[in-house]
């Protein structure tokens, strides 16, 4: 498999009153043309790892990394400029609420075709006629009408599917998507998933899917990362999920209710100091 | 029963970590723990503690007057020899054109500006408090005629209003508080309503009123702590216009009359021989000056301390 | 205990709810299922006064209830949970002081043993009773949104999605909690949520609500078995399933 992305020894650190405090602590992985997992609770850092990758760690954090490096290219201290020509190019994100993401004053078309200007060397007319193509290929049925309208005039997931428009449409060879389908209601986000598992499959893009659904994730994804405090504790194939090893991928996958079951008291997880370590 | 959990013997990092203990054992210990953690904040801004200075300067120079200056800033000295002096030794200031030492008036004014600026902050503070949360809260009719009744008030510049009100009462500094008082309170209300629709739907508002809290109960223990520190941030920034408007009434004859040692009504003095003795306008000047600036200062650290808003 | 008949409630010109029916006896506990937009949780909050009525009939207790005026013995009996743990406690009150109003307020005795028991109720120690919101975790918010709603000892508490905004591991202490709350307790549950497994667990009975409307009610078991005769409720189980294996196109 060609190796798209390579991290290692991946740390954020956020200064405190306290003194600094790491938020991640030494991630590494490596990612093909593939789908990638990510898992954790809230304050596992999983979304930190995201945006590191796209060099958006927010002030006063710090990333630091031994090997950060995008299809051969070294990201540590990349400048501006470089980002600049990675983001919605080469790299995309997709986060959790289409609400805050989608620019409210600017209609979608707009906004799309504004991915696209990045790209460079199209005419208003190619790139509108682009922009609909990919609205379409999002499942939206009347294109023109959701290309004309604001953001605050989509629901949700339409909105979800027009940002996954948005980010698509310059073609990038990786894709981040942060809880992507979290403020989705259920049946809209299985649409949502299955447009962004066929665009990635389709485009032979890689995904990092950074979620806290253990059970979505091993159906979505072909390996799972499990984040706990910072840390990778444990980095296994979606389907050999069941058979995991580390008691904190266990607990997690076991003390969610489920329909076919009942457990009652639910497993719950016991949390051991040593999986921080 | 609160556990008689008090400090260890008296230690500094003792007494600082039982403050700042995630794990307070009383009401009185967390109470003084959130106040401590406000304190750090507002110390990291070196400003504001400059403005704070400035400020607990006026305090005790108001509070210690007599003995800083025991001379009488009511009387001058000898009309023929010590009229319009210099800044010397004897007289730090110089003396104005009644042969008053203006040192011992500036620090005995700075007991007037503090009264005004009190009583203005004691009155104008809860009425706006008051007024803004109940039209905030209520909303419909209340907050209608409240707000109209608020933007009555808004709609005149503030010296102008002020100067109604002490035309129509007589001039004095008691007036001139009520005129500033009738004043400030709008800008107050407005702050305070604005905070209150922001919250009045939030779950904790609801699981109050689940509880069977009266609209009085919320208001006061549940709505104004939380519009408390924008208008406490607001009313503190407002004092330099508060002593402005003061020293402003006091300028135009209006507010405290001669011979009260008000620093406008001294500016206003002065101004008659700006040209060759500057320091009867400057040195109350200079005091209303480094007095406003204090408060400024002080409101700007306060704002980044207590506003999470406007936290980094 | 609750019995909604053709409930509807209106904001101004918008119906957010159009004729919704339920009964919940007592001990029982009755779960509300819905997508967003579904006026799951404003069932709720219509039977608590936060929404007025503005037609059909609702009874809790024996005690008919009107728009939102609600009397002192309803709010001793019926209490309710909220969704967001960080937006339901007072950011400036303690817990002790969000536990002590309501006692002040319905002037109980013997206050201080009250908050003792409850904050041990929800599994949470003594060391936890002075401190802020901003010191503690999710899941211990909702613990003590929990004990604020048990420390008037109601018989019916209204449960808004009470762990949707929690880690899945800590979604799993509070539903043990709450289960065990209510078999010590002999509470009635009248939970909302947006997931069909936690009401499966939580719940005997459901509601399934669409668009202000009522789709269905079933049972547990009918669940189980995916008995549903409505399709809306046919694909929200599918939905729930996760997502499906590929089928190659």
């Amino acid at each position: 498999m060609t190796e798209l992305l390579k991290v290692e020894d991946l740390r954020i650190t956020f200064p405190t009153r306290q003194g600094p405090r790491e938020a991640v602590r030494g991630v590494s992985f490596t990612l093909g043309r593939e789908r990638l997992g990510v898992v954790g609770e809230s304050g596992s850092g999983k979304s930190q790892t995201g945006r590191a990758l796209m060099g958006l760690t927010p002030p006063p954090g710090v990333a630091t990394a031994k090997t950060l490096s995008f299809d051969g290219q070294d990201l540590r201290g990349a400048g501006k400029r470089q980002w600049r020509a990675l983001r919605g190019r080469r790299i995309a994100m997709v986060m959790q609420d289409p609400k805050y993401s989608l620019n409210p004053v600017m209609t979608v078309g707009r906004q799309i075709s504004e991915a696209l200007g990045r790209v460079g060397g199209l005419s208003r007319r190619e790139k509108r006629a682009k922009a609909l193509a990919m609205l379409e290929a999002v499942m939206i049925r009347d294109p023109e009408r959701v290309y004309d309208s604001y953001p605050h005039e989509l629901s949700g997931g339409m909105g979800q599917r027009a940002m996954i428009a948005m980010m698509l449409v310059p073609d990038p060879d990786l894709l981040i998507a942060d809880e992507p389908t979290s403020a989705l209601d259920v049946t809209v986000r299985i649409e949502v998933l299955r447009i962004m598992d066929r665009l990635v499959s389709e485009r032979g893009m890689g995904l990092i899917f950074i979620s806290h659904d253990l059970k979505l994730v091993s159906q979505f994804c072909d390996r799972v990362l499990v984040m706990y405090a910072g840390r990778v504790v444990e980095e296994l194939a979606a389907a050999d999920l069941a058979s995991a090893k580390h008691p904190y991928t266990q607990g997690l996958m076991r003390c969610t209710p489920d329909l076919d079951h009942d457990l009652r008291p639910l497993p719950t997880l016991r949390r051991d100091a040593e999986w921080a370590k | 029963m609160t556990t008689p959990f008090e400090p260890q013997p008296f230690t500094w990092a003792g007494r600082r970590a039982w403050l700042l203990s995630e794990e307070p054992s009383s009401r009185r210990q967390a109470r003084l723990g959130s106040f401590y953690r406000g304190w750090l904040a507002l110390r990291e801004n070196p400003l504001a503690m400059v403005g704070l200075a400035v400020v607990v300067g006026l305090a005790l120079v108001a509070i210690l007057a007599d003995v800083i200056a025991p001379g009488n800033p009511r009387m001058g000295g000898d009309l023929r020899t010590e009229r319009l002096l210099p800044p010397s030794a004897a007289h730090w200031m110089g003396t104005d054109d009644q042969a008053r030492d203006i040192f011992t008036r500036v620090i005995h004014g700075a007991r007037l500006t503090l009264q005004v600026v009190a009583l203005v902050v004691a009155t104008a503070t809860p009425i706006g408090l008051l007024v803004g949360t109940t039209a905030g809260y209520f909303g419909g009719w209340v907050d209608a005629v409240l707000m109209r009744i608020t933007d009555i008030f808004l709609a005149f510049p503030r010296l102008i209003l002020a100067l109604a009100f002490v035309a129509a009462l007589g001039p004095g500094i008691e007036n001139a508080v009520i005129a500033i008082a009738l004043t400030s309170w709008p800008q107050y209300a407005r702050l305070a309503r604005a905070e209150t629709m922001t919250i009045r739907h939030s779950d904790f508002i609801s699981a109050a009123r689940l509880q069977g809290a009266s609209s009085a109960r919320i208001l006061w223990g549940h709505v104004a702590p939380l519009c408390l520190p924008s208008v406490v941030i607001r009313v503190t920034l407002d004092m330099a216009g508060i002593i402005l408007t003061a020293a402003g009434l006091g300028f135009l004859g209006l507010g405290a009359q001669p011979p009260e040692p008000e620093w406008g009504a001294m500016v206003a003095t002065g101004r008659r021989f700006i040209v060759d003795q500057w320091w009867v306008a400057a040195m109350p000047g200079l005091a209303i000056f480094v007095v406003s600036l204090g408060f400024n200062l002080l409101g700007d650290g306060l704002r980044d301390a207590l506003d999470p808003k406007a936290a980094r | 205990m609750i019995e909604v008949e053709d409930l509807e409630v209106a904001f101004g010109r918008v119906k957010a709810v159009r004729g919704v029916s339920l009964r919940v006896a007592e001990g029982e506990s009755f779960g509300v299922v819905g997508e967003s937009g579904s006026g799951k949780s404003t069932v709720l909050r219509a039977i608590c006064g936060l929404a007025p009525i503005s037609g059909g009939r609702v009874r809790v207790a024996g005690e008919e209830l009107r728009k939102t005026a609600r009397s002192a013995e309803f709010h001793r009996s019926v209490q309710m949970v909220f969704q967001d743990p960080y937006g339901s406690l007072h950011p400036r009150h303690t817990v002790d002081r969000v536990l002590s109003e309501p006692l002040a307020i319905h002037r109980f005795d013997d206050r201080e043993g009250r908050i003792r028991r409850v904050l041990e109720a929800v599994g949470l120690g003594p060391s936890f009773r002075f401190r802020y919101p901003h010191q503690l975790s999710g899941g211990q918010r909702q613990r003590v949104a929990i004990a604020r709603a048990l420390i008037l000892e109601p018989k019916i508490l209204l449960l808004d999605e009470p762990t949707s905004a929690l880690d899945a591991s800590i979604q799993a202490e509070v539903l043990n909690l709450l289960d065990d709350l209510r078999a010590r307790r002999g509470l009635t549950y009248l939970m909302v949520s947006h997931d069909l497994a936690v009401v499966a667990h939580m719940c005997d009975r459901l509601l399934v609500m669409s668009q202000g409307l009522e789709v269905e009610t079933l049972t547990r078991d009918a669940l189980r078995r995916r008995d549903a005769t409505q399709d809306y409720t046919r694909r929200l189980l599918a939905a729930s399933e996760g997502y499906p294996a590929q089928e190659t196109p």
